[in-house]
């Protein structure tokens, strides 16, 4: 193999580079998610794939309501405002799926102090009804007879096809790096995700509840005698991943623009990926892993063609493992601080 | 009686683990549960603060009836623990760790606060010296000081103490023993579970024999432990 000609269409290192950041921040928004409910309860949340498209379609349906459905493509500028409205949306909405999910699919079995593999079947029983409900939201709407009223939502008839928002942000190139227009998109995405996350890590390191968090991971039953409400804990947790996953799906909807019902599951299977590749139960692995998957599976792409994208993403996992199993920062919540 | 225990039964699944224990604690007391283990004085106190269903049986803490509540409205009550193990949060450095044990306590602002952590630190100089060091990284005897003086943050009226004297050096034990001394001294009602029987029984106001779920002798420390039975069985011969 003449490796030459191979990395001669490599040649644009820095645009694959910072294209690969800007997803790769979305994946470690979601990642989480994974990682502070697996520090907490030690189980995979199967269905925060889910939790994070209820946030993309949250984003879509602010923009119909608060613009119509005329396609129009806008600059981030003249699109910002209801892009605000549609981010605090987002949280709302995947915060409140992810309560839900806590409530209904977790606690029961908690409480009853059943093995982590039933609350994982629970997790991805959870994730097929939520998406699949998703998908069926024309024949909810119909019970009401409001499925024609709420056209522009539920899309009678074509709900499992793509919705997409009908607002497109035009990217507008800011500066190049490396021949690649780094735009004005690209930047708030990265900025945005990364300041979540450090909002995150602080308030885990910080403040009281915080604490209260890490108590529970590192120690539930010590954490109990010393007051904490674990139940709380864990609500809190779920929370907090719900509003990651809402800001992500903002993020998302900025650059691809529609969604559908199980839009969630690549997503979530990458972000779960950067959470296990950063070292699960922990917050600045989910952090690395994110923008590290981001980046190889573009480098990947940039190599071997846009169709190995996974293919590099999920070679890379499994090599990471072998050579660090707990994953690059290592596992659990506490032990690292955050 | 600052603390009741009425009738006290637990089961881990079909087994039982204590069956109808009953016994009090008076304020400003050291009261001890010795016993083989397995004998169920770790599951007592578990249940005292909350981490066990109780089958059977009542919980009466300074008057109120706690049987049912959750574990963090016990602490709240002032009802603390050093859990079997020290159940220090190894992540977590010295002084994080004291923190968790104020975690209920809305006053850590406060120069009360302060006095508090400056107690815990004339308690056990050795925490001084390492209030930035990761819990986990610590010896075991300073894990056990710090779980002790952890459980004393929370201003307890009673605190639970399991096995302080665990794997410990026997020059560290006489220590550990001299600071629960000291904690009733000042003011707090200490509940005590002992694998080392002679030096608990010493200093007990009460103390009671557990035997496979049950008590099966009570009295006076000094008395248990001038025992002939006692003694044959709990203390190895002579004391």
């Amino acid at each position: 193999m003449d490796l030459g000609a191979l990395f001669g269409s490599f040649d644009n290192f820095a645009s694959f580079t910072v294209g690969g950041l800007v997803f790769g921040a979305i994946y470690a928004l979601i990642a989480l998610g994974y990682t502070m409910v697996y520090g907490v309860l030690q189980l995979i949340n199967f269905a925060h794939s889910e939790v994070f498209m209820f946030g993309t379609f949250a984003v879509a349906w602010i923009f119909v309501l608060l613009h119509g459905t005329s396609d129009v493509s806008w600059s981030l500028g003249k699109a910002l405002p209801i892009l605000l409205v549609a981010f605090v949306a987002a949280m709302i909405v995947s915060a409140l799926v992810a309560l839900l999910l806590e409530r209904v699919a977790y606690r029961p079995l908690i409480q009853k102090n059943a093995p982590k593999l039933i609350a994982l079947i629970s997790a991805i029983g959870a994730s097929f009804a939520l998406s699949e409900a998703m998908g069926l939201r024309d024949r909810f709407a119909g019970w009401f007879g409001l499925d024609h009223k709420l056209s522009n939502y539920v899309s009678p008839g074509a709900a499992r096809d793509v919705y997409s928002n009908p607002v497109s942000i035009q990217p507008h190139k800011l500066f190049e790096i490396g021949g690649y227009a780094v735009s004005d998109v690209d930047i708030v995405i990265i900025v945005a995700a990364l300041l979540m996350m450090f909002a995150l890590d602080q308030f885990v390191r910080r403040t009281r509840f915080g604490r209260g968090i890490r108590a529970v991971a590192q120690d539930p039953e010590s954490a109990s005698l010393m007051g904490v409400n674990s139940t709380r804990v864990v609500q809190v947790t779920f929370l907090i991943g719900g509003l990651m996953a809402g800001a992500a799906a903002t993020l998302y909807m900025m650059k691809i623009g529609s969604t559908r019902q199980n839009a969630g599951f690549i997503l979530g299977v990458k972000a779960f990926t950067a959470a296990v590749m950063g070292g699960i139960g922990n917050l600045r692995g989910a952090l690395l892993g994110g923008l590290l998957l981001g980046i190889m599976e573009n480098w990947g792409a940039a190599v071997f063609g846009s169709e190995w994208r996974d293919v590099v993403a999920f070679v890379l996992l499994v090599l990471i493992l072998l050579v660090r199993p707990s994953g690059l920062l290592g596992e659990a919540l506490g032990k690292a601080r955050a | 009686m600052l603390l009741e225990v009425e009738g006290l039964c637990v089961n881990y699944g079909h087994i039982e683990a204590i069956r109808d224990i009953s016994f009090g604690v008076e304020e400003g007391t050291i009261t001890t549960l010795i016993g083989a283990n397995g004998a169920g004085k770790t599951t007592t106190l578990k249940t005292i603060s909350g981490l066990r269903p109780v089958r059977a049986g009542r919980i009466v803490f300074d008057g109120t009836d706690i049987t049912h509540l959750p574990p963090y409205e016990r602490v709240k009550m002032g009802l603390s623990q050093s859990p079997e193990g020290r159940g220090c949060f190894p992540g977590m450095t010295v002084r994080e760790n004291l923190d968790m044990g104020a975690f209920v306590r809305k006053d850590t602002r406060t120069p009360a606060y302060q006095q508090d952590l400056d107690r815990v630190f004339d308690l056990f100089p050795r925490l001084s010296e390492r209030v930035n060091q990761m819990a986990g990284t610590m010896s075991g005897g300073e894990q056990q000081m710090l779980a002790m003086g952890r459980a004393l943050m929370a201003r307890p009226k009673v605190v639970l103490l399991d096995e302080p004297s665990m794997g410990l050096a026997p020059k560290l034990i006489a220590q550990i023993f001299a600071i629960i001394d000291e904690i009733r001294a000042q003011g707090t009602t200490v509940l005590l579970v002992e694998q080392n029987a002679a030096q608990a029984l010493k200093r007990s106001d009460s103390a009671h024999i557990l035997e496979t779920g049950r008590i099966i002798r009570s009295g006076p420390g000094r008395d248990l432990a001038g025992d002939a039975s006692v003694k044959a069985a709990y203390l190895g011969g002579d004391v």
